[in-house]
């Protein structure tokens, strides 16, 4: 019934609309079944993500996006399938050493650390990078101290990047919700991935604040050249933001294709997006 | 006019100043901003270098002299820089609102005919570039930051550090000739050119010269003893008449230290950070840090309320004398110094004012509550009534002679009448030059002796010689009945209540006054916190019933106070409404330095007017809004209409409705 539209994956690089090449491909998921227990979440998808690009993963609710995005951090670990990344074949991994090889993500329904301050969250991202040891980090002596101003260096460049000078020193758990969205994509850019991986940053905000996220993906896009896989359900925002979108239904791959592709595509419609 | 007495020879223009100040100033902090979590400070000498690299890479992209450049921005350093550093070839200044949308911004600049635009970041670059086909002359924008901007097209478009360092390569080719320039520069000479926001048609585009400028730094620093090692903070509208004088004339005369905030939201950390010796704040400022502490005091332990509020109340008593030198007993002296120990001294340092010696408030009225409180703790605030037209300059209270009825007497070098209408006129050597291309209105405004009318009505009291102001020559009306309507009087008594926002009171020509009020959030909110009062939305927190009881308690509270005036007791508040939105200067309701635009108003909620003399219960209201980014959207609303209580003059109770 459905018919997946054709994926620019014959070449090796493509041009967007906006002037941006992207490519050549960075992660490429092949064949990913995902069952738990009798439930199968994921049933036998494969796409990829390019370098520098925007990819979208839409669905509707339970069509296994977030699961896919597990996947890909190594928080659930398929039955079947294969992921390459960077041409090479992923063994099974832990979310933390995923991290290490560059993918950063944010959660659906923020994961921060509510007593710290928003400065003491983003610093977090910084952990695996850091290089002195536990002993020394907590002593707060020698290279440690070196080593947390060069860190605070880069976490200021993030604050003023996103914005988020004024609320520096407060509690995570004062905010507001949108800021708090902020500030965890704030902690996964401190890591500086390669592979930014958003769940539905834009879920519950007002149109202004989608607005302003929205800046922000791009910025960071174009910025830091970090490639972008987000979870959304505002279709105006997908179709602005994303250069190629997956679409999932019930585990399975409906389409994938540029977002003109994929809201044109008939089967799409009947499932997702309505008459 | 052509009063020469205040020229100082050599320090006649800001350029001429600058190159002095880098020499008797030169290692002392000139500004700061804070960059990346960091405050980075710029001395006088590297202030002075950086101005003239500015300046030379202007010329090399060919801005001429009497040319306008538009600086469109927050305050920052660099920004500041630019005034001067457009000055110093000879052309002029135009600071523009940065928070205008695109259709008000692009008034001001077809209208000065900029050729050349200095903005902060992309988002200004943004709005310039969405406007350009209406603005022939430009020629090219130059941004400060260069975020996002990398992939617009650079044939026009230029960075801040980028034309500094073509100033500095062409720096042989040009520096002769703008030396040349500076020293050309003359008292009467353009400085600036503000455009006021006013509350009526389009903005006017202020001429003010540099002896304009220079005689309002020099009789303000001299009045009040201001010196090189004053901190202020910047934090007001660059396209601000105060903000000039302020942040650059008495700056720029005295030598003090101008602090940049790193964002609009951040200016409370940056104050406390800060610690400014001199400080200016209209009253909304002061209104709403004390409505943040006394929100914070609700939260504290039982105790420390209790000390707080002890010791508060006694400052109310003495606080004031002792700041004006009166006598006052050892033992108050005592108990009031153990009171800065214990709840004072940390409560103004939690707020950033340790280290005032001098603050001063206008633009409004201030709550004679809220105003006294400041003094009581130890804080000599002080009002000043001025307008872009005077450069800043009207009155001013005196040390010693503070009072929050009055707004002081006659600046130095200014002289003030009262007309027949009760108009208030002044004459200074402040005095603005003209209206930019607008010779009716300049001839409406100054008359040929060099007198300004201000367009307020007021009075000045007999024996003190302080002036006092009723309200705008133009708002006061009359009543139905013939009694007097001032609207603003009113609005005022309202807004003292930290949980009212805004009022606006309509009567003017009816037998009635009734008010739209607008609730203030922040105190609202936290009294739907304290209280479990669940709301998702301002509207529907405006609409609640316990908000709107408040609200009545608040209006016949200052009915009954109305009802004494002999002059006012008519402006009694029959009917009210609790509006849907806050007043924006977005759609136009307020002018940017929010002040009320009642013809504005009138028109957009003329069915909430009619329904308040109509006798309805409620009225449906259906507004338009229009985002930050200038887009519009709509939000509607059923409001409720209440009828309050009004008191006769004997002050008996009567139970009428309107």
């Amino acid at each position: 019934m459905n018919q997946a539209v054709q994926v620019p994956d014959s070449a090796d690089t493509f041009v967007t609309p906006d002037g941006r090449t992207v490519g050549p491909v960075m992660m490429d998921i092949r064949n990913i079944v995902l069952r738990f227990g009798g439930v199968t979440a994921i049933k036998d998808v494969s796409f990829n993500i390019m370098k520098g690009e925007v990819r979208a993963i839409i669905g509707p609710n339970g069509a296994g996006k977030s699961s896919m995005i597990n996947v890909i951090n190594g928080f659930y670990h398929p039955q079947e399938g294969e992921i390459w990344f960077n041409g090479k074949k992923r063994p099974s991994m832990k979310p933390y050493e995923v991290a290490e090889q560059g993918i950063a993500r944010t959660f659906q329904n923020i994961a921060l650390f509510h007593g710290m301050s928003t400065l003491d969250n983003i610093m977090t991202g910084r952990q695996l990078k850091m290089k002195t040891g536990f002993f020394w980090q907590m002593l707060r002596y020698g290279k440690a101290i070196e080593e947390e101003t060069e860190h605070r260096a880069v976490v200021e460049e993030i604050i003023d990047f996103l914005e988020i000078q004024h609320i520096r020193k407060a509690p995570v758990g004062s905010l507001p919700y949108g800021l708090r969205k902020r500030v965890e994509l704030a902690r996964a850019l401190a890591m500086e991935p390669d592979l930014l991986l958003l769940d539905e940053p834009m879920a519950g905000m007002n149109v202004e604040e989608k607005e302003d996220m929205s800046r922000f993906i791009i910025d960071v896009n174009e910025q830091y050249g970090t490639t972008i896989a987000l979870i959304e359900h505002d279709m105006g925002v997908v179709m602005d933001l994303a250069d190629r979108v997956v679409v999932l239904d019930y585990g399975k791959l409906l389409a994938d294709g540029t977002p003109d592709e994929v809201q044109s595509n008939q089967a799409v419609i009947d499932a997702y997006l309505g008459v | 006019m052509g009063d020469q007495t205040w020229v100082v020879e050599g320090r006649d223009t800001f350029p001429k100043l600058l190159a002095l100040n880098a020499q008797r100033f030169a290692d002392r902090p000139a500004c700061r901003e804070k960059m990346l979590g960091i405050w980075k400070t710029h001395s006088w000498a590297e202030v002075h270098e950086e101005t003239r690299a500015l300046a030379m890479g202007l010329m090399e992209l060919g801005l001429e002299p009497g040319e306008r450049m538009a600086i469109v921005g927050t305050n920052r350093p660099p920004l500041y820089w630019s005034m001067v550093a457009a000055q110093m070839i000879g052309a002029i200044p135009v600071p523009v609102y940065h928070e205008s949308v695109a259709e008000e911004m692009v008034f001001v600049l077809e209208h000065s005919e900029v050729t050349f635009i200095i903005a902060e970041n992309q988002e200004q670059v943004d709005k310039i570039q969405s406007v350009a086909d209406r603005l022939p002359n430009l020629r090219h924008v130059v941004y400060r930051d260069p975020r996002g901007l990398r992939k617009y097209d650079h044939t026009k478009l230029h960075s801040f550090t980028g034309v500094q360092d073509l100033g500095r390569q062409n720096a042989s080719k040009h520096q002769d000739e703008m030396q040349r320039r500076i020293d050309a520069g003359a008292p009467n000479d353009t400085c600036v050119m503000l455009y006021t926001s006013g509350t009526t048609g389009n903005p006017k585009g202020v001429v003010l010269t540099n002896q304009n400028m220079i005689f309002a730094a020099k009789a303000s620093v001299e009045f009040d003893g201001l010196k090189e090692t004053d901190e202020t903070l910047a934090y007001l509208p660059m396209a601000w008449v105060g903000d000039f004088v302020f942040s650059i004339g008495q700056s720029y005369w005295s030598g003090f230290c101008v602090s940049c905030p790193e964002s609009p939201d951040t200016m409370m950390a940056d104050l406390k950070e800060i610690g400014p010796t001199y400080f200016f704040a209209p009253p909304r400022i002061f209104e709403n840090l004390l409505t943040s502490v006394m929100i914070r005091m609700e939260d504290a332990a039982p105790w420390m309320n209790r000390t707080f509020k002890k010791y508060i109340e006694f400052a109310s008593k003495i606080g004031g004398d002792i700041l004006d030198g009166k006598s006052v007993s050892a033992g108050d002296r005592f108990k009031y110094w153990l009171g800065d120990k214990l709840v004072f001294g940390p409560l103004k340092n939690s707020l950033g004012l340790s280290r005032v010696r001098l603050g001063y408030t206008a633009g409004e009225a201030i709550g004679p509550e809220i105003f006294a409180f400041y003094r009581s703790i130890g804080i000599n605030l002080k009002q000043l009534y001025g307008q872009t037209e005077a450069s800043v300059f009207v009155t001013i209270q005196p040390d010693g002679q503070v009072r929050d009825d009055t707004v002081g007497v006659a600046a130095p070098g200014v002289e003030i009448r009262i007309d027949d209408d009760g108009k208030v006129w002044y004459r200074s050597p402040g005095v603005f030059q003209e209206y930019y291309k607008e010779p009716e209105k300049t001839a409406e405004t100054k008359d040929a002796d060099g007198w300004v009318d201000t367009g307020d009505a007021g009075f000045i009291e007999e024996g003190s010689n302080h002036l006092r102001i009723i309200d705008r020559a133009k708002d006061v009306g009359k009543m139905a009945d013939g009694s007097l309507f001032a609207p603003k009087f009113v609005e005022n008594k309202l807004k003292f209540y930290p949980n009212i926002l805004e009022a606006v009171l309509i009567g003017d020509g009816r037998d009635t006054c009734t008010a739209f009020i607008n609730i203030d959030l922040g105190a609202v909110g936290s009294w739907a916190e304290r209280n479990n009062v669940a709301y998702a939305s301002y509207q529907e927190l405006a609409a609640h019933p316990d908000v709107y009881d408040q609200m009545q308690g608040h209006v016949e509270e200052v009915n009954a106070s109305l009802a004494n005036d002999p002059m006012l007791s008519g402006c009694q508040i029959h009917r009210f409404l609790v509006l849907h939105k806050e007043l924006d200067p977005d759609d136009g309701e307020m002018t940017r330095t929010r002040k009320v635009r009642r013809k504005t108003i009138n028109e957009r909620y003329a069915p909430l007017i009619e329904a308040l003399y109509d006798g309805s219960d409620n009225v449906y209201a259906e507004t338009e809004v229009t985002y930050e980014d200038g887009r519009k959207g709509s939000i509607s609303a059923t409001l409720e209409i209440r009828d309050a209580k009004t008191f006769d003059r004997t002050a008996q109770q009567t139970d009428k409705a309107a």
